[in-house]
């Protein structure tokens, strides 16, 4: 049985620990709710970016010229998995959710005889993925020092990454990240970048597609010129929805914590009052029975 | 006819105007041109340049970079990957981009490519004439 003076240190540290998932829980409150906003100010461009490239893809895609961000290399051979994870941990199970994905991913290519190769957004999923896949990572991007992610951050890792396609180092690549759905739910996700796949989406200028379209300078020109922009959109919408899940998910993790800190608090606090009860009656006894043997 | 058509300017990280517009002059891919409502259905890619906006309210100026304008008769709507409003515009802005435009020109002259290095070389002059244009 602890003494007294130990329950009441253990009182007050878990108190102290409260006072921190309290804090925590506060400011994910308030940064999620900035990454919301830029999350949904990115939409609209997402979406009609993805409207028109749909219709592009449609027109041209068939063809032998279309270009090969599109068209693909012919084969699927090696394989590129890109993890974007978040830089600090303490949000649940945000990043290994993310990673446990990946890593599954790398599993099934790897048994399927396929080349597989990672690179990694991010300091958390890398920390989760080195066990397994170590040998496989070919980069890294830090984002440690960024404050408020911008649209040339999404840029800098595309450019990175459609580099290493024209070296022909991968055929396909793939994201990973988790997308928003609430505070409680983020649903980890993989989404295939490069050969381009553009889902026909219900715009709201959905008659769009009756009309026929003058293409300046030429479909495959505007094409060429969109696809490398498609990869960094499509990197921007998902480590937007990664900074938000990321708070989402922190807030929902201090939230419990918070929770479980007071309620061992109380429980402990029961602890040391009955503690201190039986010190008292000790001592009682030992009066009375001391008066008594007089 | 109408003589107004819905203009949205979108950016990937905001959207910066949704409005009533008669008249929008936008600097194509192969030169300017200006829509107005019930123009063709088009679909262009964007030089740097200046976009301009004519509304009923009055007009504004954008600098933009990069992307493509999808007209579409009763609606226009540029995305591109930079949008600043003119207004906000300094020649810091400027020296950033035509510092970018230069190093891709001299990463082109570098590799084999000789219509990347023609188009770097574009990018590099359109980019010095935007700052002419603006007098800053």
């Amino acid at each position: 049985m602890p003494n007294l003076k130990d329950l009441k240190n253990r009182i007050e540290s878990v108190k102290s620990t409260r006072k921190i998932t309290k804090a925590m829980q506060m400011v994910a409150a308030a940064k999620l709710r900035r990454a919301q906003e830029s999350a949904e100010a990115s939409r609209p461009y997402a979406e009609r970016f993805n409207a028109v490239m749909a219709g592009l893809a449609a027109s041209v895609g068939g063809s032998d010229s279309a270009p090969k961000l599109l068209r693909g290399t012919g084969s699927d051979d090696v394989h590129l998995l890109v993890v974007m994870t978040a830089e600090r941990g303490l949000c649940g199970g945000f990043n290994s959710n993310i990673a446990k994905l990946a890593r599954a991913k790398a599993y099934e290519l790897k048994a399927q005889g396929k080349t597989v190769k990672i690179l990694t957004v991010g300091k958390k999923g890398r920390d989760a993925i080195k066990r397994d896949h170590g040998d496989l990572f070919v980069g890294h991007v830090d984002l440690s020092e960024v404050k408020r992610l911008g649209y040339t951050n999404a840029q800098d890792i595309a450019k990175d990454i459609l580099s290493r396609f024209d070296g022909a180092e991968f055929d396909v690549a793939t994201i990973f990240y988790s997308k928003f759905v609430n505070v409680v739910t983020q649903i980890p996700t993989a989404q295939q970048i490069i050969p381009a796949s553009f889902e026909e989406t219900e715009d709201a200028q959905g008659d769009d597609s009756g009309a026929v379209f003058d293409y300046e300078p030429s479909e495959e020109a505007i094409l060429a010129d969109l696809l490398p922009k498609g990869v960094a959109t499509a990197i921007f919408s998902g480590l937007l929805e990664n900074g938000a899940s990321e708070q989402g998910a922190r807030m929902s993790a201090m939230d419990n914590a918070t929770r479980n800190a007071g309620e061992m608090i109380d429980k402990l606090t029961i602890q040391f009052n009955r503690s201190r009860q039986a010190v008292i009656t000790n001592e009682l006894i030992e009066i009375i029975s001391g008066a008594e043997a007089l | 006819m109408a003589n107004t058509m819905q203009f949205d300017l979108v950016s990937p990280e905001r959207s910066l105007a949704s409005l009533e517009a008669t008249a929008v002059q936008i600097p194509g891919a192969d030169g300017d041109m200006t829509a107005m409502p019930d123009h063709a259905p088009t679909i262009t890619t964007l030089r740097p340049g200046i976009l301009k906006v004519e509304a009923p309210e009055g007009s504004s100026e954008y600098l933009v970079t990069g992307g493509f304008a999808q007209i579409n008769g009763d609606a226009l709507s540029v995305l591109a990957e930079k949008a600043i409003p003119v207004a906000e515009v300094t020649r810091s802005h400027l020296d950033d981009l035509i510092t970018e435009a230069r190093e891709s020109h001299e990463a082109a002259k570098a590799g084999e490519d000789q219509s990347i290095v023609d188009d770097a070389a574009k990018l590099l002059a359109d980019m010095e004439a935007l700052g002419t244009h603006m007098s800053l």
